[in-house]
């Protein structure tokens, strides 16, 4: 875990650190329960084992600072200032959902945080983000963008036109690769020969860096200083989080393709009890404060789920409305 | 009042390709949010994009707001929609329309649909310029897209045939708050006076004084009776040589472009349709669902009882372009072809 002093982070802050960890676990373990007992729709594409890269990272980033996301968004969205209200809400399908139910699962977002739509093509927003980053540009603002991708983006085209276009425009932009070791079932190694995703930057001379992401404080401390160049014009970086998933790929999937004892190795290193036992040992905070914050997002969800179930259905009609303006 | 005389002798004729310039230089004025990406448009002793569109405008306007990108098709797209989302207003550059298919994915993917998924919460305000039109260049440089992307909600396709409506529908377009893909045919630019665009006109009157055309409005191109005429593009001119010879056989026509192909505007066709009882739609792009289908689809539902007889469509055979020229002309259609299908519905 972290350095002792916690990179000199408040005790609140920490707090707020821990209690998102917490809140992006519980609300797909919520809604995963949500989805057996039959009350979602669709698909899911859940964020459990990867938290501290969404709380990590949007950490760093102020109000007015964009995300893409990917087809795997909810912790993104709920890091990034989404309420999980206006997200769980979208789970249902429902007007007051972030996306007016028009969304769904795998298209989480909302431009009052700053998030855009998700982007669930793989590698779809390693494009996109560079409008971001040009407009930002262009107007001479002080905004980042932050594109979140996979390690099976980096095997799209759109990855590389996107690092090489960031590179030479000099772009405000942080790349984020969440390399969790699969695109969906094939394991990276199988499909790339280079070991990590970092290694790809230099051939665009981005500078790269390869980071716990199993560590909130590590996943902050490298994007703290990405989004401080990036502010200053120094163009992009890329960060490459090793991390895992702890569930399968979507709803569907048994995980044959993974062995027990990689789990549980990287179940071991679960980034949430790593960071609430090392902030007990160093008594920042108390083991029922923990049991608090727990405490208090599962009455969040709660809350969410009841607003979700009691909120008014769009009306079919709404179905012809946005297509253009 | 020298000025206001010149243009009411018709005087100021413009090419399309200075007409787009012009557009492009008056919205790049009027707003600071306006610029341009694209390949080979601002380089310095380059040729001012593919055909020359762009050519002193960097001079103009400086390469800050004048965006040369690497042979990177979909960085193109989803830069401009990236920036659109932000609120910039991009003018986009394909440097030929079969390089859209690099792009697929941000335009009908992203750029079409963000504002849908966002609940309607986001817009997309780019405009995305593309080369069209056979001109022996084989099968990669001489397709005629348009109807890929008639086929997706949220995009909006225009296709420009001569300088005063280029230069209107483009200002609309860079202030349409939605994805717009304008088209323009390679010999209908009239940088070069090239003799294969069939000794067509290329000039035509464009006034001094701001003007707008507004996009989903077709205009007659010339008033018939007999039967109505929908073509774009070098079709369009063809269609109008088809009118002239067979108006000596007696056979009226009313030639329409409809600029936009979505939305369309089927006011202005189902009236001519209803006056007229018979149909012909002629595009490059080729046969099968292309955007003709559509049409003739639709004016079946709205206008089957004033038909005097079968819908019919002259396109491009289901063939990829050959580039032997003998082949080429074999497939497209010429207006001897177009000529022999509406002398066909009056036997």
């Amino acid at each position: 875990m972290a350095k002792r002093d916690f990179d000199g982070l408040t005790t609140p802050h920490l707090r707020a650190l821990y209690r998102k960890l917490v809140l992006l676990r519980r609300f797909e373990d919520r809604v995963y329960q949500l989805f057996l007992q039959g009350e979602l729709a669709g698909t899911l594409h859940q964020y459990q084992g990867q938290e501290a890269v969404a709380v990590g990272v949007c950490d760093c980033l102020n109000s007015d600072d964009w995300i893409t996301s990917t087809h795997r968004p909810h912790g993104h969205a709920l890091a990034k200032g989404v309420s999980s209200r206006a997200a769980m809400a979208e789970l249902y399908g429902k007007e007051t959902g972030c996306c007016r139910g028009k969304g769904g699962s795998m298209h989480f977002g909302d431009p009052e945080v700053g998030m855009l739509p998700a982007i669930a093509i793989v590698g779809g927003g390693n494009t996109v983000v560079t409008g971001l980053g040009l407009a930002f540009k262009l107007r001479k603002t002080q905004q980042v963008a932050v594109c979140f991708f996979g390690d099976g983006a980096t095997n799209e085209g759109a990855f590389h036109e996107g690092l090489n276009f960031a590179a030479v425009q000099q772009l405000p932009i942080v790349f984020v690769c969440e390399n969790n070791l699969y695109g969906a079932s094939t394991p990276y190694h199988q499909v790339s020969p280079v070991k990590d995703v970092a290694e790809r930057a230099a051939a665009y001379r981005v500078p790269a860096q390869i980071v716990d992401g199993m560590d909130v404080l590590a996943v902050r401390r490298a994007t703290a200083k990405a989004v401080e160049a990036a502010r200053q014009g120094k163009g992009p970086t890329l960060l490459e989080f090793k991390t895992y998933r702890f569930t399968g790929h979507s709803r569907s999937d048994a995980r044959g393709y993974r062995t027990k004892a990689e789990e549980a190795a990287w179940l071991s290193r679960d980034p949430i009890p790593g960071l609430g036992q090392a902030l007990v040992k160093a008594g920042r905070l108390k083991e029922k404060d923990l049991a608090a914050l727990e405490e208090e997002v599962n009455t969040e969800l709660e809350d969410a789920v009841e607003f979700s179930r009691q909120s008014p259905d769009p009306t079919p009609a709404q179905a012809y409305e946005d297509v253009l303006i | 009042m020298s000025k206001k005389k010149q243009e009411t002798a018709g005087e100021r004729r413009l090419t399309i390709a200075e007409a787009l310039r012009e557009a492009i230089a008056e919205e790049m004025r009027r707003d600071e949010s306006v610029f341009l990406i694209g390949e080979d448009i601002g380089v310095e002793g380059g040729f001012g994009g593919a055909f020359g569109v762009y050519l002193g405008l960097p001079e103009a306007f400086g390469h800050g707001r004048i965006i040369d990108t690497p042979i990177s098709e979909k960085v193109i797209a989803g830069a401009a929609t990236g920036a659109a989302l932000m609120g910039m207003r991009p003018i986009a550059d394909m440097q030929y329309s079969d390089f859209l298919f690099e792009c697929m994915d941000e335009l009908v993917n992203q750029a079409a649909k963000m504002r849908y998924m966002s609940g309607g919460k986001l817009s997309v305000p780019m405009v995305m310029r593309a080369p069209v039109g056979t001109t022996n260049r084989g099968a990669q440089h001489g397709q005629c897209p348009e109807s890929y992307f008639v086929h997706v909600p949220g995009l909006k396709v225009v296709c420009v045939s001569d300088a005063y409506h280029a230069k209107g529908l483009l200002k609309s377009a860079v202030r349409d708050p939605n994805p717009v893909l304008i088209f323009e045919h390679k010999l209908l630019y009239g940088s070069k006076g090239r003799a294969m665009a069939g000794g067509i006109e290329l000039t035509c009157h464009v006034p001094e004084e701001e003007y707008l055309f507004p996009i989903g409005k077709a205009v007659v191109k010339r008033p018939g009776e007999q039967v109505t005429v929908v073509a774009t593009h070098i079709s369009l001119y063809r269609c109008l040589a088809a009118a002239e010879l067979l108006a000596g056989e007696g056979i009226s026509c009313e030639v329409i472009d409809p600029l936009t192909l979505n939305p369309l505007d089927t006011e202005t066709l189902w009236a001519s349709v209803r006056k007229t009882g018979r149909l012909v739609i002629v595009h490059e792009d080729t046969l099968t669902g292309g955007w003709g289908a559509e049409v003739a689809a639709r004016a079946a539902d709205e206008c089957l009882f004033s038909l005097e007889a079968p819908i019919k469509r002259v396109a491009t055979a289901d063939v990829p372009l050959p580039f032997a020229p003998i082949m080429e002309q074999e497939v497209v259609p010429t207006t001897e072809k177009i000529a022999a299908v509406i002398r066909g519905l009056f036997r």
